[in-house]
C-alpha cells in the first residue's frame, strides 16, 4: 500500500503491485475467559495475504473479542496471534499497525474529517503538510473530498464510517479490522459501503477480518467466512462452499434459509417425505431415530400430481424476481418453503393441489426438534 | 450559608459532555424548527415558554431587582443625589485588599481543587468497583454542601493551634504551627475551602468524565497514540469546556461564601463578601452607608469579567461542537 494517489483514482481495476500484498495472520489456539464466560474457547484460524475473512456468529460468541485480541485491546489466557510469523505477544496496540473501524462513534469529537484521518500519520511523526495530502487522497477514496472540514456531528453515520474507514487505511495497516462497521446503518448505506468496502480492500489487497452478525453480509463480502459458535470456530469456508454444504445443522440454519422436514433414520439414510436419501455429516446412522431433514428452499421442488407423501396447499407466494419462493402446508401442519422458476409457478394459485419433493441426492439431518417447521436465519 | 446556594446551582447545570449524540437527536430539533415556519398557531410558538415563566419570576424578583437597587445605590449619596465617592472608597485602602485577598482566595480555591477533583474524579472513574463510585458521588454530594459554621469549627477542632490533630503532630514532634501552617490566614481558608471544593468539583466533572468514550481512545490508541497522546490531542480537548466550566463554578463559590470564611477567621483577614457582611449588620460609619452597595457591586462586576473570559475561552475550547 504504498502509493494511493492518482494511479489508484484513474483505474479502479488496476492490477495489483506484488509488493503491495498484505500480511499473513495466524491465530492459533486462542482463549479468553470472562469469569465463567469462555469468549474464546480455543480459535484457531489462518489468513492468507490479502483475504477477506468475515466473523459470522451469533450475539455472544466472541466475534468482538476475537478481534480485540488481534488489535491488543484485549489478553489472552491462552494461544497465539502472529502476523507474517511474528508473535504479537508483547506488541501493544499501538504499536501492532492494525487499523480498526469500530461499531460506531469512534470519530475523534473534537477534529474535522481531516484531522481525524490524519491522526495515526500524526502520531508517528509525518509533517503536516504530508499527512494533510495523504488524509485529502484518502477522502476521496471514500468519496468524501468535500466533507473534509466537517466535525463528525456534522456527517451522517454513513459518512461518519467512510471517515473511519479512511482513518484506519490511512496508516496503511497490516490488517484490516472491522467490527460490524455497518450494522449502524440503514440497509441501502450499508450496501453500498459494503461494495466500497470490498472494491477497496481488493484494490489495496489489506488482509482483512470482518465481523459481522448478517450472513447476507459476510456472504456476499468475503473470500472466506468463519462461523463461529460459542468462541470457536464451527466452519471456514469459501460463502458458496459454505452455503451449499454446510458442515453442520449450526451452520446449515445460521447460513441462508433452511426448512426442517421431520424424518427417520433407515439403515440406507433417511425416510423423508415419502423418500429415502442418503444423508452426510455427522448426524446418527441408527435406524428407526427420528430426526429433522435440512433441507434449502431451491432443494426442494413441487409437482402438480402430488403423490401418496409430501402432499399439500400452497399457502403463499413470495416473487423473489428470477425465482418465487412457495410456502406449502404439508401434512401435520407442517410448512415448507420451495423455491421455484418464477415462470413456472405463475399460474399456481394459492390453495391449489401440490406435491413436495427433494431434489438432492443427500442431505444433512439435525436431532428432531419440536413444533417449528422451518427455519430462517436472521438477517441482520 | 453561601456554599449552599451555589452547590444547588451547580446540581441544575448541565455541562457539555463533549458528545454529539446521535445524528437522529440532532435532526429532530430540526424537524421542530421546520415545524414552526410551517404556520403552527401562536400557541404553540409561544407554549415552550410558558413553562420558563415562574423561573424568569423567580430570577426576576430576587436576582434582577436586587441586583439593580445595588447599582442604582452604589452611587447615591446616603443623603440622595449621584456620587462616584461610595465607588472610589470601595476600591481604596482596607476595601481593596479585600477585593484583592478575595479574588486571590477564589482563584487559589477553584485552581486547585479543580485539578485535585479532576484527577479523583479521573480515578474514581476509571476504577472498576461500582461501589466505590457510588459511595464517592454519594458523599460528594454530602461534602459539597456541608459549609460554614459547622466547617469551621470541624477545622478549628482538628487542625486550630490547639486542634486534635494539631497536638498529635506536636506530640509527634512536628508543630505545623512552626512550619509556617496557620489555619487562621488565607491560605488556612483555602484549606478549608478544598473540603468542599474538591467533592464539588468531582460531582460536576464526572458526567464530562463520563462522555468520553472508550472507543475514542482505543481508536487512538490502535492509531499509534499512547495514553499520553490520547489526552493530549482527544480526551483534553474534548474535556476542557466542561473542566473550563467546572472551575468557573468553584470560583463563583470561593468567591462569595461567607460563612466559614467568618466563623474561622472572624473578620481578622480582609474579605469583601465579610466586609459586606459587616455593611448589613449595620456597623457603619456616617456617610459611608452605600459603601457596601459599592462593594457589592464591584462584585457584580468581578462576576461580570470573569463571565466574559470564560465565554471567549469556552467559545475557543468548543469550536469543534457547532
Ligand atoms: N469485558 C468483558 N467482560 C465480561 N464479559 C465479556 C467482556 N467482553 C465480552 N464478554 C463476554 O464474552 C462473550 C463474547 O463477547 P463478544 O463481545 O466477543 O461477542 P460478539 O460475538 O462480538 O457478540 P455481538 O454480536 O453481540 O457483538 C459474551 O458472552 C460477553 O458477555
Ligand atoms: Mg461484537
Amino acid at each position: 500500500m504504498k502509493v494511493l494517489g492518482n494511479r489508484a483514482k484513474a483505474d479502479w481495476s488496476a492490477p495489483l503491485p506484488a509488493e503491495r500484498a498484505g500480511a499473513s495472520v495466524r491465530l492459533s489456539g486462542l482463549r479468553r475467559s470472562f469469569g465463567p464466560t469462555k469468549a474464546l474457547n480455543g480459535l484457531s484460524l489462518d489468513i492468507a495475504p490479502g483475504e477477506l475473512v468475515a466473523l459470522l456468529g451469533p450475539s455472544g460468541c466472541g466475534k468482538t473479542t476475537a478481534l480485540r485480541v488481534l488489535a491488543g485491546f484485549e489478553t489472552l489466557d491462552a494461544g497465539h496471534v502472529l502476523v507474517d510469523g511474528q508473535d504479537l505477544a508483547g506488541t501493544p496496540a499501538q504499536k501492532r499497525d492494525m487499523g480498526m473501524v469500530f461499531q460506531s462513534y469512534s470519530l475523534f469529537p473534537n477534529m474535522d474529517a481531516v484531522d481525524n484521518v490524519a491522526f495515526g500519520l500524526r502520531m508517528r511523526g509525518h509533517a503536516a503538510r504530508a499527512r494533510r495530502d495523504k488524509a485529502g487522497e484518502l477522502l476521496d477514496l471514500v468519496g468524501l473530498a468535500v466533507e473534509a472540514k466537517k466535525f463528525p456531528h456534522q456527517m451522517s453515520g454513513g459518512q461518519q464510517q467512510r471517515v473511519a474507514l479512511a482513518r484506519a487505511l490511512a496508516i496503511e495497516p497490516r490488517v484490516l479490522l472491522l467490527d460490524e462497521p455497518l450494522s449502524a446503518l440503514d440497509a441501502k448505506v450499508r450496501l453500498q459501503l459494503r461494495q466500497q468496502i470490498r472494491s477497496l480492500q481488493q484494490r489495496l489487497q489489506t488482509t482483512t477480518v470482518f465481523v459481522t452478525h448478517d450472513q447476507e453480509e459476510a456472504l456476499s463480502i468475503a473470500d472466506r467466512v468463519c462461523v463461529m459458535r460459542d468462541g470457536r470456530i464451527e466452519q471456514v469456508d469459501a460463502p458458496a462452499d459454505l452455503y451449499a454444504r454446510p458442515a453442520t445443522p449450526f451452520v446449515a440454519e445460521f447460513v441462508g434459509t433452511m426448512n426442517r422436514i421431520p424424518g427417520v433414520t433407515e439403515s440406507g439414510g433417511v425416510r423423508v417425505l415419502g423418500r429415502l436419501l442418503a444423508m452426510r455429516g455427522e448426524g446418527t446412522t441408527n435406524p428407526g431415530v427420528p430426526v429433522d431433514v435440512l433441507v434449502r428452499p431451491e432443494a426442494l421442488s413441487l409437482s402438480d400430481a402430488p403423490g401418496s407423501d409430501g402432499r399439500g396447499i400452497v399457502t403463499n407466494k413470495t416473487f423473489l424476481g428470477a425465482v418465487t419462493r412457495v410456502q406449502v402446508l404439508v401434512e401435520d401442519g407442517l410448512g415448507v418453503q420451495v423455491d421455484q422458476p418464477s415462470e413456472e409457478v405463475a399460474t399456481l394459485a394459492l390453495g391449489a393441489p401440490v406435491g413436495v419433493f427433494i431434489a438432492a441426492p443427500d442431505v444433512l439431518t439435525a436431532e428432531r426438534r419440536a413444533p417449528a417447521a422451518f427455519h430462517e436465519a436472521p438477517s441482520n | 450559608m453561601g456554599e449552599s446556594a451555589q452547590v444547588s446551582a451547580a446540581s441544575h447545570r448541565s455541562i457539555p459532555a463533549g458528545d454529539p449524540g446521535p445524528v437522529a437527536t440532532r435532526r429532530g430539533a430540526g424537524g421542530a424548527f421546520e415545524d414552526d415556519v410551517s404556520g403552527r398557531t401562536w400557541r404553540s410558538r409561544v407554549s415552550p415558554f410558558v413553562g420558563l415563566a415562574p423561573f424568569a419570576l423567580y430570577t426576576l424578583v430576587f436576582l434582577g431587582i436586587p441586583a439593580l437597587a445595588i447599582v442604582y445605590g452604589a452611587f447615591q449619596k446616603p443623603s440622595g443625589g449621584f456620587t462616584f465617592e461610595n465607588l472610589r472608597l470601595a476600591t481604596t485602602g482596607i476595601y481593596r485588599t479585600g477585593y484583592e485577598t478575595s479574588l486571590e482566595l477564589a482563584v487559589i480555591s477553584s485552581v486547585v481543587p479543580g485539578i485535585i477533583g479532576l484527577l479523583l474524579a479521573y480515578a474514581i472513574h476509571t476504577s472498576k468497583s461500582t461501589n466505590l463510585r457510588r459511595i464517592v458521588s454519594t458523599s460528594s454530594g454530602v461534602f459539597a454542601n456541608f459549609g460554614g459554621v459547622p466547617l469551621a469549627f470541624l477545622f478549628i477542632a482538628t487542625l486550630g493551634t490547639t486542634g486534635v490533630a494539631t497536638t498529635w503532630l506536636r506530640d509527634l514532634g512536628i508543630d505545623p504551627y512552626q512550619h509556617g501552617f496557620d489555619l487562621y490566614t488565607l491560605s488556612g481558608v483555602a484549606l478549608v475551602y478544598m473540603y468542599f471544593q474538591i467533592p464539588l468539583m468531582v460531582l460536576v466533572i464526572t458526567p464530562a468524565l463520563g462522555g468520553i468514550r472508550s472507543t475514542w481512545r482505543e481508536a487512538a490508541n490502535n492509531l499509534g497514540a499512547r495514553s499520553w497522546q490520547f489526552w493530549r490531542h482527544v480526551g483534553g480537548p474534548v474535556l476542557l469546556p466542561s473542566v473550563l466550566g467546572a472551575v468557573l463554578l468553584l470560583f463563583g463559590s470561593a468567591l462569595s461564601a461567607y460563612a466559614t470564611a467568618q466563623a474561622l477567621t472572624s473578620g481578622s483577614i480582609a474579605l469583601t463578601p465579610i466586609q459586606i457582611g459587616t455593611f448589613l449588620n449595620g456597623n457603619v460609619l456616617a456617610g459611608e452607608q452605600n459603601v457596601g452597595k459599592a462593594l457589592g457591586f464591584g462584585m457584580i462586576v468581578i462576576i461580570m469579567v470573569v463571565m466574559l473570559l470564560y465565554g471567549i475561552l469556552q467559545r475557543r475550547a468548543s469550536k469543534w461542537l457547532r
